[in-house]
């Protein structure tokens, strides 16, 4: 894979202004988002995923701001953006959004072909019978059978699967360079989710696009995903390729969140459950935001905050236990499992 | 299971529920038949519309039963009950629901909202043994009693959905129905909720009836499992069972699209469709037959032929 980025997010700091008290909700990350390349944001709710990528869209709520940091997109930096006509050029065109919910995220008003018609005659100058054409070209893209009715009707008369392509044919109307998926397929069924989840891989090679998943399903994540960052409480604590995350993980979040799977579990055992709860962000969290819920927590990790350290060229943990100081601590039983087929994909290693 | 203890608890018999009259006539549930045994976990699967949460707020009496008979320990709970049995059965079925947010009473502390049940049907003698009652069921849960007097806005989701289990447990159900009880939380909450759950079966011997679209987790909780298709039960069976041997094309289709947390395996899979037309059911029409010991599909003479092959 070619590392061209597209996107890189340097030290980025997200704050939250409620009532008087301040939230820090992305507490400094770097990323780099590759050309062409899907990449899977997992973590629990209010880890900062969805926060993160409403940054790169200046889609935060009123009351909040980055306050440090940079994002760069085509040599602009995105975080110094502040009026809504700056943003007008990106939003849509250049980086589009993919909600969770494909009920709210249409216009109940609105037939669904004029939803996608405003978009490309606001972005893209089609007016009338060509952008009417377009549109239906893209209704018949995201695999919507008839796609000259259904251009006519109203969101109410489309199913909860058709609704969500339709949503996504909003999403990539524009011809966007990067897609942000917010949990696309949580509010769908399983057999929906699976036909979304092969339609979004195939516009991805049509369309040549950058694709962002936000989700808290593993299982999703395993199939589309070709890297995965893992968030825990407004940080990346782990980022490396789908397979070293899934077989070679090394924060001990990540082992706890895999562990609870229940695809994973032992029937008529409990299944592994985290203890505890996300830390308060309207306090400074010192040493590793994980410790007061690992029961295996070092001294350390307590009273520093872990850098990165790197596991392979694309693999990098934030946790004291790659130090080389640290002791030797065992992952738990369900993750040495899966920790076996590493050595099948990489006897050497 | 073993085979002692196999006593029905709860008998469904043919039951159609329709909703609506004349043009808007809607058949959402179309003979369907289950027993459920003291003591299991019995799974309902099926995908949004498939009438799996109509059967169990029909079981509980929130929709009426069009006809067809539901059965519990042996009597007659569908349609006019006397007083007495009426509370009876209100005792004994229990509902947790899916959305911790919406079924929980804003506007009431958790004190009231785990006693209404007890407040309802007036079965505490005095106030000190309601609250004694709401005490343990509070601790039952996880949940520190203290917080009785807070509201549900000042706790988490999978805080607020162990509410959820004490106000359900208060009345020492025999039956707890969930509906989704998980689907509406997180993925490491789900696992202290479902470890709840399970802890709760053993101390006290309850029976459930788990309704649910996620079969990787139909498959860590239920002994057995029914998947539903438009109405009707396509294939019953022991859960392990049907995860090794599916024979319905739907139970198949919607194996093969449970997400597996394994790249490997994940990425060159391709999930099956399922296409009802691929049935031949205006020449033949289907019977429900037992294809192996508690192994039931739904099937023509033709499809129970090829069935019976792929088991051998």
């Amino acid at each position: 894979m070619e590392n061209d980025n597209i996107l890189s997010v340097k030290n980025l700091e997200v704050k939250f202004n409620l009532r008087g008290q301040v939230l820090t909700a992305i507490r400094g990350i770097s990323l780099d988002l590759y050309k062409g390349e899907s990449l899977a944001i997992v973590g629990e709710s209010g880890s900062g995923k969805s926060v993160f990528t409403k940054t790169f869209m200046g889609m935060l709520d009123q009351n909040g701001s980055v306050t440090a940091g940079e994002i760069l997109y085509k040599g602009m930096d995105l975080a110094k953006f502040k009026s809504e006509k700056e943003w007008l050029r990106i939003r849509g065109k250049e980086i589009a959004m993919v909600f969770q919910d494909p009920m709210t995220s249409l216009n109940p008003l609105k037939p669904v072909g004029k939803q996608i018609q405003e978009a490309l005659e606001m972005h893209q100058r089609l007016k009338g019978k060509a952008a009417r054409k377009r549109t239906i070209e893209i209704l018949n893209d995201v695999g919507i059978p008839l796609p000259e009715m259904r251009y006519k009707q109203y969101p109410h008369e489309f199913s909860g699967g058709m609704r969500q392509r339709a949503v996504i044919a909003t999403a990539i109307a524009c011809r966007p360079n990067i897609l942000i998926c917010d949990e696309p397929t949580t509010a769908l069924d399983v057999t929906i989710q699976a036909q979304i989840i092969e339609l979004l891989r195939g516009l991805q090679k049509k369309y040549d696009l950058t694709i962002v998943y936000i989700t808290h399903d593993l299982g999703v994540v395993a199939k589309v995903a070709e890297r995965i960052a893992v968030m825990y409480a407004g940080d990346i604590i782990e980022i490396g390729t789908c397979n070293e995350i899934f077989y070679h993980a090394q924060h001990p979040y990540t082992w706890a969140l895999l562990s609870s799977l229940p695809q994973l579990g032992v029937k008529g055992e409990l299944l592994y459950s985290i203890k505890g709860t996300p830390p308060n962000l309207f306090k400074e969290i010192k040493g590793d935001a994980f410790a007061p819920r690992n029961p295996k927590a070092l001294n350390i990790d307590f009273l520093i905050r872990p850098p990165y350290f790197q596991v392979s060229p694309t693999h990098f943990a934030k946790t004291w236990l790659l130090d080389p100081r640290a002791p030797r601590i065992d992952p738990p039983g369900t993750i040495k499992r899966l920790q076996d087929k590493w050595k099948e994909i990489k006897p050497n290693a | 299971m073993p085979e002692q203890t196999r006593e029905k608890l709860l008998e469904v018999r043919d039951l159609h529920v329709v909703f609506g009259k004349g043009k808007k006539r809607f058949e959402a549930i179309k003979g369907v038949s289950f027993d459920i045994y003291q003591g299991e976990t019995f799974g309902l699967v099926g995908e949004s519309g498939s009438g799996k949460t109509t059967i169990g707020r029909t079981i509980i009496r929130i929709n009426e039963a069009t006809s067809g008979e539901i059965i519990y320990r042996g009597k007659r709970i569908s349609g006019k009950l006397d007083k007495a049995t009426d509370r009876e059965i209100v005792r004994k079925i229990q509902m947790i629901f899916q959305d911790p947010m919406s079924s929980l009473n804003e506007r009431a502390k958790v004190d009231y909202i785990v006693s209404e049940g007890l407040y309802n049907l007036k079965n505490f003698a005095s106030e000190e043994e309601r609250q004694r009652r709401v005490r343990k069921a509070m601790l039952d849960v996880g949940l520190p009693p203290e917080f009785a007097t807070r509201f549900p806005h000042e706790f988490s989701g999978g805080q607020r959905q162990r509410i959820g289990v004490a106000r359900v447990l208060v009345m020492q159900p025999e039956l707890i129905i969930a509906d989704e009880p998980i689907s509406a939380l997180d993925v490491s909450i789900r696992a202290q909720v479902l470890n709840l759950l399970s802890e709760l079966q053993k101390d006290y011997g309850l029976t459930y009836l788990f309704i649910a679209h996620d079969l990787s987790i139909m498959r860590f909780i239920t002994d057995r499992l029914a998947v539903i298709h438009k109405g009707i039960i396509v294939e019953l069976a022991e859960t392990e069972k049907l995860f090794r041997h599916p024979l319905h094309p739907y139970t198949k289709a919607l194996l093969s699209a449970i997400p597996q947390p394994d790249p490997l395996t994940e990425k060159d899979k391709t999930a099956m469709v399922y296409d009802p037309s691929r049935h031949n059911y205006e020449s033949s029409a289907p019977k429900w037959l037992e294809m192996e010991e508690g192994h039931f599909v739904l099937a023509n003479e033709e499809e129970s032929l090829v069935y019976r092959k792929e088991l051998n």
